[in-house]
């Protein structure tokens, strides 16, 4: 009967207590902290300690933590939209003015803009990361695991560890 | 709606056979309005008079013949001046000649074929009416009235559940099912969703009833998609194991039975869309093409009803086969 069918309980397969209690299997945390600024004069530049924390099987460190300048950030949205499908977010903005000259403030070195940055990139990386068809990029696995980034890398694809 | 010419002078008035007793649907107007009229199935008779008053007693109507028209019709919007009859009948009701007092005379439409069901959509309404017309020499004089015609089905032999994996790679995947693949409009949408691998972040997941309504073809072909229900299904992440109950009743929303192919000139086809949402607001998304049909009411007996029976009850038409391998990711 049509009644009995919408209203009759639903069977389903039992979900295991190791399923049910274990950690969730999409831990994903990067955090951005620790800015500094380093140089004198002309050649100053701040950079940002991008600590990752995760237990993806796509990515080979479950751990990693290592430093990077905005201008990687830079490099890194670029190479993503060349390369993957994603529509890439946007990153904080560039600060044309602050680096002109003849300003009454530390311009790019203030504290309370490179911490308005530092939030900015936060977030830029945490959606990028989480997003299925980024995990698959090269260029992201060297931005966040990598010491040093080799802008004369061969682009391509990951495969899961 | 009626035509009056200068110096009119007659008001026509279309009066149905058993208007009382007979059941009457509502549709909507093009507007957004809901109308009432008579409801009538494929192959019963469409029968009634036709009043002609005078508007000034005592004075002559010269004529060149009275008809009716039985019509049903396709309008397209993007192309208003072709209307698409798929169907006319006409009778003749008075030869030319003059009237100097009200008229009436009775027409019957004999197991009239009505093989589509009424309809207006986005871009194309499906219509039947009677149309009366009194020729006159400088412009006639026109009364249309619109009848609803529903298209009846029974329980499909045929009716398999839809069960199918799809995810994406190393992220999600998951098993969903619903209880059926047709469903009548009165029905029940039972089913699950059962989560096999979780990587993402899910914030939530929801059923939607969309309705699809495709208009034109070739290069020419336009859908024009409407959500037609939106419910959510799960809040929170779910994680390895888990299974989350669907149950959702039709019969609350505004529904049509699936149309294939009308006359060649418009589909209405409605799918079941499931949606997840991540963190990030990015959306995971599976539709699925659901057939829907129209089950008869239960006939209540009367006394002295002219027994009047759908001659063509149709069969339920499979929904067309879908990759179970596709799953699409915003971008």
């Amino acid at each position: 009967m049509a009644d009995a069918e919408a209203t009759k309980r639903l069977s389903s397969k039992k979900q295991t207590l190791d399923d049910a209690y274990a950690a969730p299997a999409n831990f994903l945390e990067i955090d951005i902290c620790n800015p500094q600024t380093h140089g004198i004069g002309r050649t100053r530049y701040s950079d940002y300690e991008v600590r990752m924390k995760t237990n993806l099987p796509v990515f080979k460190l479950k751990e990693s933590c290592i430093r990077r300048r905005y201008s990687d950030f830079e490099w890194l949205r670029n190479e993503l939209e060349r390369d993957s499908k994603i529509v890439v977010p946007p990153l904080p903005g560039k600060a044309w003015k602050r680096q002109l000259p003849f300003r009454h403030d530390e311009g790019i070195f203030e504290d309370e803009f490179i911490e308005e940055r530092k939030k900015g990139l936060e977030v830029f990386i945490n959606k990028i990361a989480g997003h299925p068809l980024a995990q698959n990029e090269r260029c992201l696995h060297m931005f966040l695991q990598d010491a040093v980034i080799d802008k004369n890398y061969v682009p391509g694809k990951v495969r899961s560890v | 709606m009626s035509f009056f010419g200068f110096g009119s002078g007659a008001d026509i008035d279309i009066i149905l056979d058993g208007a009382d007793s007979r059941k009457q649907a509502e549709i909507k107007t093009e507007e957004g309005r809901k109308e009432k009229h008579s409801l009538y199935y494929d192959g019963e008779s469409v029968s009634g008079k036709v009043n002609v008053t005078m508007k000034k007693p005592g004075t002559k109507l010269e004529h060149q013949g009275v008809k009716i028209e039985f019509i049903g019709q396709i309008e397209l919007y993007y192309d208003r001046g072709n209307h698409h009859e798929f169907s006319s009948i006409v009778k003749e009701l008075a030869r030319p000649g003059e009237l100097m007092q009200n008229a009436t005379y009775s027409f019957e439409f004999v197991q009239v074929e009505k093989p589509y069901e009424s309809y207006t959509g986005a871009n194309v309404k499906l219509r039947y009416f009677l149309r009366v017309t009194l020729v006159k020499r400088i412009s006639d004089l026109v009364k249309e009235r619109d009848i609803i015609v529903h298209t009846l089905s029974t329980y499909p032999e045929m009716n398999n559940s839809i069960k199918m994996e799809v995810g994406i790679e190393e992220s999600l995947h998951i098993e969903f099912e619903y209880n059926k693949s047709k469903y009548h409009l009165k029905d029940v949408i039972v089913g699950k969703i059962y989560f096999l691998l979780v990587r993402i972040k899910i914030k939530h997941m929801e059923l939607a009833i969309i309705k699809r309504e495709t208009t034109g073809s070739g290069p020419n072909t336009f859908n024009d998609n409407e959500t037609i229900a939106k419910y959510e299904i799960m809040d929170g992440a779910p994680v390895r194991g888990e299974s989350i109950p669907i149950r959702l009743f039709l019969s609350g929303y505004d529904l049509t039975p699936t149309m294939r192919d009308i006359n060649k000139k418009f589909s209405v086809k409605y799918y079941l869309n499931l949606v997840l949402v991540d963190e990030e607001e990015r959306r995971y998304f599976k539709q699925q093409e659901i057939v829907l049909w129209r089950k008869g009411e239960k006939v209540r007996r009367q006394i002295q009803q002219p027994a009047s029976v759908p001659s063509t009850i149709s069969n339920v038409a499979s929904p067309e086969e879908t990759s179970p391998t596709a799953n699409d990711v915003e971008k």
